[in-house]
């Protein structure tokens, strides 16, 4: 590993021969299914991978994505982007994202909109920078609004950690940590109200490779075991995609149903145990979560322990935090589209009222959204 | 428009254009800056006029500081309208506090700059303000430039000319975010900064016939790309395995999740030409820069579109990069 430069984590992994072979190998193999098939990219990472590479271009007509909900800044419901843009307006506080989170507008306005009129508002590449913000700022709240799949819930978890071990008293946290497996379960078991049934349309799952590098692939066991769904840890490169897509055609054509690995060269079965216990130390469950688009699912999201409410900016703003549930426009299908029913140029206002300059739904908000993909990437298809 | 101003405004991308057609031309409006050019032609032809202003931070990074930015800037916008840079005027605002010594580095590094341009500063204006009222320093630059090759125009593009690129794309952006506090990355890369007036009179003694130039600069080389394609009214077709991109540049690309095509660039500019002169020009441009290359060929198939081919048989749009330059976060 000494000469590993960065160029070769991706290299290979873009290489046109390799894709083009495998395309013909999946056009192949798909002769041979009995039924079309639709696989859940789980994460939004995926979604951009997907749509950046043109994949769909290369993949028979019985071979066919649905889009899921893996993109922590997509999911977040109305009411907590509007906890965001009130902390960030409070006198003395500053208020600390990740990405993307900054444009996404709420009910006010996004984070953006709260910058330009005065609020201080900054975004890192790694919590940690939060310490340093609040050494230099020790009169202001340092207010640390953390989002996030299994990925990066455990760089939160060394923030709490750190907080605590150095006693620094102007760092709190707005915790919006959602987890992978339980929205799969939503997806395949829950009602939906537009056309009221149970019927999803989801026959296979490509998982994201980092949540297991944290969590292992254990967590995907349940799915072919208990859901008759099989799924296929793969990675992000497109040759990665190919070769998981080809992994689940494989399975559906030789009768099998399977939790595989692709990405093998990092994902194992148990994952990070240092960093699943960190995790388990400092957060436990919110018995509910919203998720923008797909409502209320039961266990998907995290928050601080009790024991550590003195850090907890939804605890100690409790005040001026406004608890009403915000519904998503009308016309905007967002959910159907994170259930497989429908695609984003279905929808009546995609391209035209909702764009990614100006989103209305939730998947139009990140560019790892599917109609943000949809918008960049996917216009000629 | 939004009822506030944000940073995306000001990305060079499509909030950018928003913000300049409904306030500005639209109170503005006059035919010479209808065309919207990267210095406005006057004086029947002869002169080329531009003025641009410099907020960069840090203010010294890898291979150059905002003064030589500042000229570089200004003369380039000159030479791609085919002009020699002549006068330009500068104009600092400086916060209280910032250290002299640092200033005189600016302004010698300015003076430099002016001489591989063989341009000078005729006027200027110094402002001090208190702290807090600007980031250290901002300087603005106006030139004025005497044209040599006429008619170099965004809507001339036509079906069957080639679009090269004078270097490797993306490294003066790739080397700004490197450099931001915070991200704590270990970089050898430097800015492209570098006046570009020497190797646009090259291409003009060696008798290219310059269709149309443009530096790219803000919303980098997919920004100019998809100007020249709506202005034509061409498609313009991209084979993305050919655009040269440092290996540094790409590191920074895929782990902050951005496209080498839509990064800023200060020195490196897009060129348009019919394709018999395709290899005389690139002969000119690698004569500089070894990674200049032809990327694309101007089509009919989409009109008003960039199509990016894969080298895997697909195909995609190139868009205009839209929002601020945000990291993926997972």
């Amino acid at each position: 590993m000494e000469n590993l430069e960065l160029k070769n984590l991706y290299d290979d992994f873009r290489d046109g021969e390799t894709i083009k072979a495998y395309a013909n190998m999946i056009a192949e193999d798909a002769k041979k299914l009995k039924k079309p098939i639709n696989i859940m990219e789980v994460c939004g990472g995926h979604t951009h991978t997907i749509m950046k590479f043109g994949l769909p271009q290369l993949l028979p007509e019985n071979v066919n994505f649905i889009h899921g909900p893996g993109c922590p800044v997509c999911i977040m419901p109305k009411e907590r982007i509007d906890h965001a843009y009130v902390l960030a307006m409070q006198d003395d506080v500053i208020l600390v994202t990740l990405g993307d989170m900054i444009k996404v507008p709420g009910s006010n306005g996004s984070l953006q909109d709260a910058r330009a009129k005065g609020a201080d508002v900054r975004f890192v590449y790694s919590p940690m920078e939060c310490i340093k913000i609040a050494e230099e700022n020790p009169d202001k709240t340092v207010i640390f609004f953390a989002i996030g799949f299994e990925t990066t819930t455990p760089m939160t978890a060394v923030l709490v950690e750190q907080v605590i071990k150095q006693k620094i008293t102007n760092i709190l946290f707005h915790i919006n940590h959602v987890t992978v497996p339980e929205v799969m379960v939503e997806l395949i078991d829950s009602r939906d109200v537009h056309v009221d049934s149970y019927n999803n349309q989801i026959d296979a799952f490509l998982g994201p490779s980092h949540v297991s590098v944290i969590s292992g692939s254990k967590i995907y066991d349940k799915f072919p075991k208990d859901y008759g769904r099989p799924v296929v840890v793969t990675g992000f490169e497109p040759v990665d995609a190919m070769q998981g897509i080809s992994m689940i055609i494989k399975q559906f054509i030789e009768d099998r149903c399977e939790l595989e690995v692709q990405y093998k060269r990092v994902v194992n079965h148990e994952g990070n145990l240092k960093a699943q216990e960190l995790i388990e130390t400092y957060f436990e469950k919110m018995s509910l979560f919203r998720w923008r688009g797909l409502g209320n699912v039961p266990d998907s999201g995290l928050k601080l322990r009790e024991e550590y409410a003195a850090y907890d900016a939804e605890i100690q703003y409790k005040d001026v935090l406004p608890i009403a549930e915000i519904e998503d426009h009308k016309l905007c299908i967002c959910g159907d589209i994170l259930r497989g029913m429908a695609k984003p140029q279905e929808c009546t206002i995609f391209g035209t009222a909702c764009k990614p300059t100006t989103p209305i739904g939730s998947c139009m908000v990140s560019s790892e959204g599917a109609c943000a993909a949809y918008y960049k990437y996917g216009n000629l298809i | 428009m939004t009822k506030t101003i944000t940073i995306a405004h000001g990305n060079g991308g499509e909030e950018n254009n928003e913000l300049i057609k409904k306030i500005f031309y639209k109170h503005f409006e006059n035919d010479i800056l209808a065309k919207s050019e990267d210095a406005a032609v006057i004086e029947d032809g002869k002169l080329a006029f531009t003025t641009d202003s410099f907020t960069v931070s840090p203010l010294f990074f890898p291979g150059g500081d905002i003064g030589k930015l500042a000229v570089c800037g200004t003369c380039n916008d000159l030479a791609m309208m085919g002009a020699k840079p002549k006068y330009l005027t500068c104009s600092v605002i400086i916060e209280e506090g910032f250290p002299t010594r640092d200033l005189e580095k600016i302004v010698k590094s300015m003076k430099k700059e002016l001489e591989i341009n063989g341009a000078m500063v005729v006027s200027g204006d110094t402002k001090v303000v208190p702290k807090g009222a600007v980031d250290k320093l901002f300087i603005n630059t106006t030139g004025i430039g005497e044209i040599e090759q006429k008619g170099i125009t965004a809507a001339g593009l036509k079906s069957g000319m080639s679009i090269l690129v004078s270097r490797d794309v993306g490294a003066h952006g790739a080397t700004i975010f490197a450099a931001r506090e915070g991200i704590e990355l270990d970089s050898t890369l430097q800015t492209d900064c570098a006046s570009l007036y020497p190797q646009i009179k090259a291409l003009i003694d060696a008798n290219v016939n310059i269709v149309t130039l443009r530096d790219a600069t803000r919303g980098g080389v997919s920004a100019v790309l998809n100007e020249w394609a709506k202005t034509s009214d061409v498609c313009v077709e991209v084979e993305e395995e050919s655009i040269p991109v440092q290996e540094e540049v790409r590191g920074i690309c895929e782990m902050l999740g951005f496209e080498a095509v839509d990064l800023a660039n200060e020195g490196t500019f897009v060129l348009c030409v019919a394709k018999e002169d395709e290899s005389k020009a690139l002969e000119v441009l690698q004569n500089t820069h070894t990674t200049s290359r032809v990327i694309a060929t101007v089509t009919e198939q989409y009109k008003g579109k960039v199509l990016l081919n894969s080298s895997w048989g697909t195909k995609r749009f190139l868009d205009l990069p839209t929002g601020e330059l945000l990291p993926r976060i997972c």
